[in-house]
């Protein structure tokens, strides 16, 4: 299949962190180092879920420094289609399971002078990487870190332990927001800004950052879309001849690749780019749900990111 | 005048554009000689040139062949006039504003290659990304040139080839340019045949 190369894992532990949140330890199975990789970096989980494939992103939040596993945490949504319900109620210590080689489509630009990293809820995994990082290097950082309440706070404890002067928490319930612009208006030249949290607050962050003057080359974001769920509909994959239904809690790339089609693909949360597909024609109307694609090319209707957008209203043609 | 034209020839030649006013709590604008008219033309084109001039700190010196328009530019009643008398000291006094420059500063960069070049070289070794400077080029097209082989570096370059005023070798003037260095790149013309140098000619005025 497509995306880039396996590697065979053994769980090693799994470790309740609060109320929603799981974190997953994963070694390889030959006893053998795990591949080299970068703060920010994130790896492709693939789960048996009894019978269904799937495939779900998550940043890596152990220490690159530290190649004898990797680590992630994994936010129990209980609406979603599954992915995070399996990994919490299914995956146990000693299970054998298969992670993509690390991707970094977050990485810290090595040549900024700082970095200021703000931070809601599960998006604080990357920069946990992303500290240990920097820890090592003595980068400097300022970390803002917004979650519903202390006991949600993944890794709060342990962050403000390691760098007092360094993270600052903020608590929903408490009405505590970071001051933006306040923060914005004091960062030395040369500061790089990393984001990850949900959608609203990215856009915030970035809208207020570049209305102040933050230039887009010293903008950084991540955030996976979880594929929607939606109305079945009927794709036609014109260079395979196959004509599939994508079901309603599937992606399009999911029921492309249960046909035996071979799909391009390395994030799977429509951010990399690497699944854009020519749509040879739409009846219905296109649903998109990426990061990737520019809203004009949304609007022209001539590519789709079948990891995460979906069709409706009719028959879709693309090039597959 | 207008912007000075760049033939694309390799990626690694600087290309420029016309300044144009951008949000930002300080506009940093560097200008030598001509340079000063590229500012005067985008503040034309601007929405709120007073506003803009407001938050602006100017860093100006005479271009390399002696255009000297300080007068013109400080006449806009900036929030800051500086003027030096040459790059190497004008430069100096940008470590210094770059020292305390806050994000949501603004870079815009005007005038000849060597002043861009430099410039551009000082405010990327803060981290700000140099893909957001703003340059444009205006005026002398004199290289600042780097001999290849000593790393001496020779400013106001007219002739290609020209000798090395380092080392003394005959260096043919290279559309290879370094970010880092601020220069483009002088490479030894009669390496093989010492004494076979082309005929001289003025390329850069
Ligand atoms: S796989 Fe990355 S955008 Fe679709």
């Amino acid at each position: 299949m497509s995306g880039v190369a396996k590697l065979a894992v053994r769980v090693a532990d799994v470790v309740p962190v609060n109320d929603l949140v799981t974190r997953f330890r994963f070694e390889a199975r030959d006893g053998s180092l795990l591949p080299a990789f970068s703060g920010g970096a994130h790896t492709v989980v693939e789960m048996d879920d009894h019978g269904t494939r799937r495939l779900n992103p998550y940043s890596l939040m152990s220490d690159p420094g530290d190649r004898s596993g990797y680590e992630i945490s994994v936010r129990r949504d209980d609406a979603g289609r599954g992915g995070s319900l399996f990994m919490h109620r299914h995956v146990r210590p000693g299970m054998e399971m298969v992670l993509s080689h690390p991707v970094n489509l977050f990485g810290l630009d090595s040549r900024a002078r700082k970095y200021l990293m703000i931070a809601g809820g599960i998006g604080i995994t990357p920069f946990l990487s992303q500290i240990a990082q920097l820890s090592r290097t003595g980068g400097r950082f300022e970390l803002h870190y917004a979650a519903r309440n202390p006991a949600l706070g993944s890794y709060m404890d342990r962050l403000q332990a390691a760098h007092p002067d360094r993270v600052q928490c903020y608590f929903d319930d408490d009405g505590q927001q970071i001051d933006l612009a306040r923060v914005l208006s004091r960062q030395p030249i040369g500061t790089h800004l990393y984001v990850c949290g949900p959608k609203g607050m990215i856009a915030w962050v970035l809208g207020t950052a570049e209305r102040m003057g933050w230039p887009p080359q010293s903008l950084h974001s991540e955030e996976f879309i979880a594929p929607p769920v939606g109305q079945p509909f009927t794709v036609e994959l014109a260079a395979s001849g196959h004509t599939l239904n994508v079901g309603a809690a599937q992606s399009l790339l999911e029921a492309i690749e249960a046909s035996g089609v071979d799909a391009p693909y390395l994030c799977r949360g429509g951010a990399c780019g690497q699944c854009e597909t020519k749509v040879i024609r739409c009846d219905g109307q296109l649903l998109h749900n990426d990061h990737w694609l520019t809203p004009e090319e949304q609007a022209e209707g001539r590519k789709i990111m079948p990891c995460v957008s979906r069709a409706a209203g009719g028959t879709l043609v693309i090039d597959r | 005048m207008t912007l000075t034209p760049v033939a694309p020839t390799i990626r690694s030649r600087p290309v420029y554009a016309p300044l144009a006013a951008v949000p930002g709590h300080l506009h940093l604008v560097i200008a030598d000689g001509e340079g000063a008219e590229a500012v005067t033309d985008m503040l034309e084109r601007a929405p709120d040139a007073a506003g803009f001039l407001a938050l602006t700190h100017f860093l100006y010196c005479p271009g390399p062949t002696g255009t000297d328009l300080s007068d013109r530019l400080q006449a806009l009643g900036a929030m800051q006039f500086f003027r030096a008398p040459t790059i190497p000291a004008l430069l100096p006094r940008l470590q210094r504003v770059l020292t305390d420059a806050h994000m949501g500063s603004r870079f815009y960069l005007a005038g000849s290659e060597g002043l861009i070049g430099q410039a551009e070289r000082d405010i990327m070794a803060t981290g700000f990304p140099f893909a957001a400077i703003q340059k444009e080029h205006r005026g002398s097209t004199l290289r600042r040139v780097q001999c290849v082989h000593c790393k001496g570096i020779t400013e106001n370059v007219a002739t290609d080839p020209f000798q090395c005023s380092h080392c003394g070798l005959n260096l043919f003037v290279r559309d290879h340019y370094s970010r880092r260095l601020a220069a483009f790149q002088g490479v030894n013309i009669d390496a093989e045949d010492p004494g076979e140098v082309p005929e001289s000619v003025v390329r850069f005025t």
